[in-house]
């Protein structure tokens, strides 16, 4: 035994085999327990000492609160712990691989935090002088600048605040153009893919549209015979919803020809852009025939999902449909930056504004600190790599996993579970992976592929890590193949184990009581 | 116009079964449906007094794994609807075929039935899949 200078044993010598610790605390070592912030406040508690305000005067006309709304009272420390607990029961992309397919949970750069940070573009508020914010606005004129350019299109809309915003902005769009057509009652068919994320055919909904659905085909591309079957009575076509890449990560090699058909119909062609990062740099969707895309910011450019308030998800819009924008936009008149709050022309009437203001600033300056930072080949590269890697993935998991489409993918990789035995499923498959340590592919999407595992790496994850990742994989497939029972009480490892999805759906409960009252009913 | 003196059941390539009896068809979603949603959470059936055509959106059936639209197997009339799914909606995984049934259809044009398939044939149409 090694001793320090006070006899104190410097090395470990108990058994390597840890008996089963129960401990007192409810805590695990550095797994802190953590109840509902409901339990470890109190409502008769609270974390700040302020005097009672004297003399106040009722403005409210009476509708003064006067029961307490029960809200728990935590001191600080309390509160800080509370969340800094929760979060470490998280999975997060600062703590490892997220290869959510079609989420693109890349990177989010610290020097776009440095800027987003800024007190020129943190500390300002919508309603300020204009003249005041000129350099704001000059940083979303850039950025919108940066997005026509990459994208190939004429116009862009920046205040949609996520992508199935921009999906909304962009079928308003179209709705707006035929409207000033005088096609609006007759144009109500739209056309998407089997292979679509839900969003796109509840967006067309949302917007007054009905959903044809096309099939796809054994490549997993659209079926052009279907697409061209539904095409034969065109009079009521108003557009296609199509992403390219496709949610099955692969290109859509007909793009060009579909664009044609669509127009030829009459309609739009609305491009889910949820994929652009696979293309970015290489590829300009104004070039394949796309009418309106919508760009998650949080995607392609490196913003967070969800960190600061709303996302971004501006949506370019081809010349057919730039009248059709919602307001505002940011124009410039001899150096001087003007937000346009109200339209003239075709569009006057189009469909107004999406939101109280011109978008979400902090998304914006991370955006265009990555493009400013990477340059336009910088982002070529990432697209580039991003698809590497997918590619990489793919080769190395196929030689247990089914790919779901023969050749290479673009940047990510989709597998059924045609290799695992019977009983054990693809749910299986991603509760393992918790074990493992990462947190779970996109699995049961696209739905044109049984039990499907979406995994897109993105360009983030060096050769080491992908092979990490690919070794615990393999081994989780293995078994998978193998029928390997043990797999369905997966997780073991985590904070919570399985929990009961089909319970948590069909009685959910939604709202926190107090367990006493709970005993008392 | 078609009449089933007898009761018979056919299947639809969208794994509907209907049962049709007189000008009356009962409709549900096969087991093989009903194994591949797995646990089904909610089950939205059409009012009645709605009229489809085949093949129109009729009902919605959501498991833990996805939501899936259930189309009109005839054309015609809803006259009756299996509200017990509304707050049982595993019935369709226990009993898919019988308890689970999803509406009843007073059809239009009883031919409609001729492009449907029978059991063997579905089960055929299963194993393909
Ligand atoms: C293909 C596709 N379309 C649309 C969306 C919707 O984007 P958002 O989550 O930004 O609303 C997503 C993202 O989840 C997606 O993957």
């Amino acid at each position: 035994m090694s001793m320090n200078s006070q006899g104190r044993p410097t090395s470990p010598s108990a058994p390597s085999a840890p008996p089963a610790i129960e401990t007192v605390s409810g805590s695990r070592g550095l797994q802190q327990r953590e109840d509902l912030i409901f339990e470890t406040g109190s409502t008769t508690k609270t974390g700040v000492d302020l005097p009672t305000p004297k003399g106040g005067m009722d403005r409210l006309g009476g509708v003064t609160r006067k029961k307490s709304v029960g809200l728990p009272g935590l001191s600080e420390p309390e509160a800080v712990r509370h969340y800094v607990r929760l979060s470490q029961q998280n999975y997060a992309i600062d703590l490892g691989l997220f290869p959510l397919g079609s989420c693109t949970m890349k990177h989010n750069p610290r020097l776009n935090e440095k800027v987003a940070r800024m007190p020129g573009f943190a500390d300002i508020h919508p309603l300020q002088p204009q003249s005041t914010v000129q350099g704001a606005l000059e940083l979303i004129d850039q950025l919108a600048t940066w997005l026509k350019t990459l994208t190939g299109m004429p116009a862009v809309a920046m205040s949609p605040k996520a992508g199935a915003h921009g999906e909304f902005c962009g079928m308003m769009a179209i709705r707006g153009a035929l409207m000033a057509r005088g096609e609006i009652e007759t144009r109500t068919r739209v056309l998407v893919p089997a292979s679509a994320h839900g969003t796109n055919p509840a967006t067309a909904v949302q917007c007054g549209f009905t959903v044809d659905e096309i099939k796809a085909d054994a490549r997993g591309r659209v079926d052009m015979e279907d697409l061209k079957s539904k095409l034969v009575d065109s009079s009521d076509i108003a557009g296609i919803m199509l992403t390219n890449p496709n949610t099955c990560g692969l290109f859509e090699t007909d793009i060009r020809e579909i664009a044609d058909l669509i127009h030829e119909a009459g309609g739009y062609f609305y491009c889910d852009g949820a994929n652009f990062n696979a293309i970015v740099g290489r590829v300009r969707p104004g070039d394949l025939g796309v009418d309106a895309m919508h760009i998650n910011l949080h995607k392609t450019f490196s913003t967070p999902h969800g960190g600061g308030g709303p996302g971004a998800g501006p949506t370019v819009l081809s010349e057919a449909l730039a009248d059709f924008a919602p307001v505002p936009f940011v124009v410039e008149e001899d150096g001087v930056y003007h937000l346009v709050e109200q339209r003239s022309g075709e569009g006057s009437d189009a469909f107004g504004r999406l939101c109280a203001f011109h978008g979400q600033m902090g998304m914006f300056t991370r955006a265009l600190t990555y493009m400013l930072s990477h340059g336009a080949d910088g982002l070529k590269q990432a697209a580039e790599d991003a698809v590497l890697n997918a590619n990489y993935l793919q080769s190395r998991l196929k030689k247990v996993m089914t790919p779901a489409f023969d050749g290479y993918c673009m940047h990510e990789a989709l597998f059924s579970d045609a290799f695992t035995a019977e009983g054990i499923e693809t749910l299986d498959i991603a509760k393992a992976m918790i074990d493992e340590g990462y947190h779970p592919m996109t699995m049961y999407f696209p739905l044109v592929v049984h039990g499907a595992m979406l995994i897109e790496p993105t360009e983030t994850e060096s050769k080491a890590e992908l092979d990490r990742f690919c070794e615990s994989l393999l081994s989780i497939a293995e078994k998978a193949k193998a029928g390997d029972e043990s797999l369905k009480g997966a997780p073991y490892l985590a904070p919570k184990r399985r929990l009961d999805e089909t319970q948590a759906a069909r009685k959910p409960e939604l709202r926190w009581s107090e367990p006493d009252k709970i005993a008392a009913e | 116009m078609t009449q089933f003196t007898q009761q018979t059941t056919f299947y639809t390539e969208d794994h509907e079964w209907v049962t049709v009896h007189g000008d009356l068809a009962t409709v549900g979603i096969t087991r093989y449906a009903a194994e591949q949603l797995g646990d089904v959470v909610f089950v939205e059936t059409p009012e009645v007094g709605k009229t489809f055509k085949k093949g129109d959106e009729m009902a919605v059936v959501e498991s833990v794994k996805a939501a899936s639209d259930v189309y009109a197997p005839l054309s015609g009339e809803i006259i009756d609807t299996n509200s017990a799914l509304a707050d049982s909606p595993e019935t369709v995984n226990e009993h898919p075929e019988g308890e689970g049934w999803f509406c009843v259809i007073k059809f239009s044009d009883g031919a409609e039935t001729r492009n449907l398939m029978d059991k063997d044939a579905y089960f055929e149409f299963c194993k393909g899949q």
